[in-house]
């Protein structure tokens, strides 16, 4: 099956630039200003968001390189990308070593001895470092790459697969998850517990995601236009965020009868709770409602930011997590003042657009310059590629 | 952090008159105290004149130092009892070491239930449990069976949950913690002492300095004055005593 459309998409990097936004903004621990971020007001983040348009985008391109240069090269192609990820991921993990021996070194207040102890596995960095390498250790914060690591992983067959029988990939999927929370599956962590983000239930997410990229979008057209299901979208975000409100004025708990919270919590982050599913997807109806793919705007310079930062996910997002540790770093050496909170916040974004924006223009003259490097197979799509 | 500054504001102008007797940097975060459940254990204890409690910890329920035991908040809790209750016996005792999880902590609680004999076990838990990356499922089990346990020992439970530790924020994931524990709180109908949001709230308005890199105790061991009377104005407010007590005193 064929991609109705060939154009790109601008909705998706404009909602994955703002997710990458935001997933920084939430990053940066006590951040005065995550307080506008999506997860305040629903079940749901910008984590689904990010992983639903990555199953997308990297269904979009690989899926191409699948047709016209077979499975051998689009394999390729994809490792290719989780290796660049899982190196980006390191990389991170020597800034965070950096961060953490700094504290160890120069912190100490009896009344948080207990607390320090965290910093004992630098006695033993041998076995941490190791355990870092092989995705089990992974700090607070640094989840969602090893799991983009594994979902690209098993994507060449899951491509290829829905490629050619799309519904059967989709049930599959499907499947697995279920499967997952009958069956309690999941990945082991070091010292103890488990991956936050399980892959055998973000799975889902992503291949519906590269599922409403080969043509699935099209045939749910006819659905999430329909007046009935916008507005049964509409009702859940407002349920969601009435409940949502709960968790800040624990006094307006009392208006919630038992039965609905003993049937809501508690509301599963790492197995990608069910609520969360139906609550990203009313705000995707809700959205594609309001926002057309031809909207005129998405080509002004007031979306490009976002937009631009979309479009370079990968480079973007590993820069969210550095500056999210120098924010955190600026509020406990500098200040923890609101007007700090704001003014680590927009800089850290307008950071990331400037860094997007760089990254852009080197990828377009590297394509442009002379010299025996081919050019690249698309332009626009190779850089936004997963 | 703008919306917790109002609400505190505004809760501090409804503050009700039994907290009177309680320093102001420890007031702003009493709207944070859960105090919806009671304590029928602890009510029965104040009316017979006796009341033992057994406070259940681990690292962040004591302070270093040869003044660690009399300046840490079980004590402190003590201390603020005896004033509200003159004519109670009142007496904590403590089962209290550092590194443990709430598993570890249920494992040896028969006997330390069967010594102490409360009507309360206070129980601060979830640092450790966080620290370790305990199975979130674990974790839940392992509060169950502990407030199972004291209940059948003939004990009320208020839990307590982590501290609120700026900096090792970036390192360690104590709000899931901190969280699960308000849920298992409603749960189980036991009032839940919310250490965290209260100490956070303390560092958002600069009540007190969480970030300072010191080794002296005088922050440590004033937050820990704090805790001791908040809890025990939560204490008071959930077994809702039936004759008044000293209310007021300074």
């Amino acid at each position: 099956m064929a991609p109705v459309t060939t154009e790109r998409d601008l909705r998706l990097d404009l909602f994955r630039g703002i997710a990458l936004w935001l997933i920084f903004l939430d990053h940066i621990p006590s951040n005065a200003v995550s307080w506008i971020t999506i997860r305040n007001y629903g079940f749901s983040d910008a984590t689904e968001i990010f992983v639903f348009i990555s199953g997308y985008t990297a269904a979009f391109v690989y899926g191409r390189a699948m047709r016209e240069h077979g499975f051998i090269v689009a394999s390729a192609r994809v490792l290719k990308r989780a290796w660049q990820i899982y190196i980006a991921h390191v990389f991170l993990f020597a800034i965070y070593l950096a961060e953490i021996a700094y504290v160890a070194h120069s912190f100490s207040n009896p009344l948080f001895t207990e607390e320090m102890g965290v910093l004992d596995f630098l006695q033993n960095p041998d076995v941490t470092i190791f355990q870092a390498l092989i995705l089990k250790f992974k700090p607070v914060n640094m989840d969602v790459l090893p799991l983009y690591i594994v979902l690209l992983l098993w994507f060449p067959p899951m491509l290829w697969l829905l490629i050619r029988v799309p519904s059967f990939a989709l049930a599959g999927s499907a499947l697995m998850y279920a499967l997952t929370w009958w069956f309690d599956w999941s990945i082991p962590a070091y010292p103890h517990g488990v991956w936050v983000f399980n892959p055998f239930a973000w799975q889902l997410l992503f291949v519906f995601g590269a599922w409403c990229a080969l043509g699935g979008a099209q045939r749910l057209a006819r659905w999430i236009n329909s007046p009935v299901v916008i507005g049964l979208a509409a009702a859940y975000i407002l349920f969601a965020f009435g409940i949502a409100m709960t968790w800040y004025f624990p006094r307006l708990a009392m208006f919630v009868p038992h039965f609905v919270s003993d049937a809501i919590y508690p509301i599963d982050k790492p197995n990608l709770d069910v609520l969360r599913i139906v609550h990203f997807f009313s705000l995707a109806v809700i959205t594609v409602w309001f926002v057309p793919r031809d909207w005129p705007a998405l080509r002004s310079r007031f979306f490009w930011p976002a937009i631009v930062c979309g479009q370079h996910s990968l480079e973007t997002f590993c820069l969210g997590v550095f500056l999210a540790f120098a924010g955190h770093f600026v509020f406990t050496e500098v200040s923890n003042r609101l007007l700090t909170h704001v003014i680590v916040s927009v800089s850290g974004i307008a950071i990331m657009v400037a860094v997007a924006a760089l990254v852009s223009w080197y990828k377009r003259i590297e394509r442009k310059g002379p010299g025996p490097r081919p050019p690249s197979i698309k332009p626009g799509y190779a850089g936004g590629g997963a | 952090m703008m919306g917790r500054v109002l609400l505190s504001l505004a809760f501090m102008a409804l503050a009700g008159s039994a907290w009177a007797e309680m320093p102001g940097t420890c007031q702003v975060a009493e709207h944070l105290i859960e105090r919806d459940f009671p304590l029928p254990k602890v009510t029965r204890a104040l009316a017979a004149k006796q009341l033992d409690i057994l406070v259940l910890g681990a690292g962040s329920s004591q302070l270093p130092g040869p003044n660690g035991v009399k300046n840490a908040y079980p004590a402190r809790l003590q201390a603020a009892l005896a004033e509200l209750f003159p004519g109670v016996a009142v007496k904590v005792t403590t089962d209290v070491s550092s590194r443990r999880t709430a598993d570890q902590m249920v494992k040896t609680l028969p006997p330390a239930l069967a010594a102490a004999k409360p009507a309360l076990m206070i129980w601060q838990t979830g640092t450790v449990d966080a620290m370790q990356s305990i199975d979130i499922d674990q974790f839940k089990a392992a509060l169950d069976r502990g407030i199972n346990i004291a209940r059948s020992a003939g004990a009320d439970v208020v839990l307590i949950n982590a501290q609120y530790s700026p900096r090792t924020e970036s390192m360690i994931a104590l709000g899931t913690y901190a969280e699960i524990m308000r849920w298992v709180a409603l749960q189980q109908e036991v009032p839940i002492f919310d250490r965290f949001s209260v100490m956070k709230l303390w560092a958002d308005f600069g009540t007190f300095d969480l970030y300072s890199a010191t080794k002296k105790l005088d922050i440590a061991e004033r937050v820990h004055d704090c805790i001791g009377r908040l809890l025990a104005g939560l204490v008071v407010e959930a077994a809702k005593p039936d004759e008044p007590h000293a209310e007021g005193v300074r």
